[in-house]
């Protein structure tokens, strides 16, 4: 008796042995057919967003290639590093793409991509994520409205700092009633990202690519 | 359970043991992806595909396994066929897994594969279990269709709106604007908004059930 039971349990494992080794040849296999599209989509996505926030032909240089990772920053709201991409013409900088977040949406962070050219004037933001409430909060979204628009061409030096609010505050910047608590989170989230850009502007263009 | 005709495993996936209102399985994905039609039908259609396979497969090994180790077993099976699925649309629908990729590992989850590979699968020849998987998929897949159809047009006005995330930009014509200027109903398209919906959808199936009973119990009343 107490060898049936032995005999039974190894044959059981066995058997699970054999399916868990076949499963995962399985999927050894799919993974390997399909990482290099996997990795071609992801960067045409990534490319396909920069290029919405850049001006055409700026560039170039290969973008994705051009990154380097910016550690924590108070200004950009990032609480793990984040990857930048550096345009140049002529090898001579022209523009740095950058992930920005907005830690105080009305549903939690909201990650921006915004594009600065290199004297300090937007390119381009457009949003990453959001968890806005849809359609009151999400006008944010290129897809929904033009609004994320209003920041191309601001600078530092072309607004002042009490302009950089949205219009019920006293600012410069629309706003729908009903739905101020996400623009205002963006708002301030470009405007932090502009400081930044304008006290790290040598650093960033300088540092070797991490690719 | 004896063999059950191909017919009758159709009826019983799309009417009589419909997972979306009968059973009521798999409530996380209905309820999350159903804000439009392109989202539930999508979601409907991958898992259908997860469980045919998954049918299929468990129906194939359903003499090599034995009874105590059969629920690990099926789950892994399950498992493996759901990554892979993922990894595909990731390669080759890059665009729709944006949409619906962090809801495709929930197809692990959603009871209705494991349950249809043991009631069915583990008991029944290869083709009609395949067969079993893809009809209960496809009844789940309508379901969400409906559901995602009825938010839609409430919610934004629109229907088949995203069609262009699955065929790519020139599918974006496809898109009906059924009111025009409509300025959207918000609980349509939040999480209350499938609760409700679904409400309905199970009344609506009730009803008709009713409505054809008593149409069959007449007649013979008549003569009686």
């Amino acid at each position: 008796m107490k060898k049936g039971i032995f005999q039974t349990s190894l044959r059981t494992s066995l058997i699970m042995l054999g399916f868990v080794v076949l499963t995962t040849l399985m999927l050894a296999l799919t993974y390997s057919r399909t990482h290099d599209l996997i990795t071609r989509s992801e960067e045409q996505e990534k490319l396909s967003l920069i290029n919405e926030v850049l001006p055409p032909g700026i560039s170039d240089n290969d973008l994705l290639r051009d990154a380097i990772e910016i550690a924590p920053s108070e200004l950009l709201g990032n609480s793990t590093p984040v990857t930048a991409y550096r345009a140049r013409f002529r090898g001579k900088p022209v523009a740095v793409v950058l992930e920005a977040t907005a830690p105080d949406g009305y549903a939690g962070k909201i990650v921006l991509l915004i594009a600065i050219l290199a004297d300090g004037e937007i390119s381009g933001v457009r949003v990453i994520s959001e968890n806005e409430t849809p359609g009151l909060g999400d006008y944010i979204d290129i897809a929904k409205s033009s609004w994320i628009k209003g920041f191309d061409h601001a600078s530092l030096s072309s607004l002042p700092d009490d302009a950089w609010h949205v219009k019920k505050d006293g600012g410069k910047f629309d706003y729908m009633t009903g739905a101020t608590i996400t623009p205002r989170a963006v708002v301030k989230a470009v405007h932090k990202a502009l400081e930044f850009f304008a006290s790290n502007r040598a650093e960033l263009f300088a540092q070797r690519s991490k690719k | 359970m004896s063999e059950m005709s191909y017919g009758e495993i159709a009826k019983n996936g799309l009417w009589k043991q419909n997972t979306g209102v009968v059973q009521l399985l798999g409530m996380c994905p209905l309820l999350a992806v159903s804000s439009s039609v392109v989202n539930g039908a999508s979601l409907g259609i991958a898992t259908l595909t997860v469980m045919a396979l998954s049918n299929l497969a468990v129906s194939l090994i359903r003499n090599l396994v034995p009874t105590e180790i059969r629920i690990p077993v099926f789950i892994l099976i399950i498992a493996s066929l759901v990554t892979i699925i993922q990894l595909a649309m990731k390669a080759y629908l890059h665009s729709l897994y944006l949409v619906l990729g962090i809801f495709i590992p929930l197809i692990v989850t959603n009871c209705i594969v494991l349950a249809r590979t043991e009631a069915f699968a583990s008991k029944q020849k290869a083709l009609p279990s395949c067969f079993d998987g893809a009809m209960m998929g496809l009844g789940l897949t309508l379901v969400l269709a409906c559901l995602g159809g009825i938010r839609e047009l409430i919610g934004k006005g629109t229907l088949f709106s995203g069609l262009d995330l699955v065929f790519g930009e020139s599918a974006k014509s496809f898109v009906l604007t059924v009111i025009p200027h409509y300025r959207g109903f918000l609980l349509a398209i939040l999480p209350p908004g499938a609760f409700i919906g679904l409400g309905m959808l199970i009344a609506l199936k009730n009803r008709l059930d009713a409505q054809s009973k008593r149409a069959a119990a007449q007649p013979q009343l008549l003569h009686a």
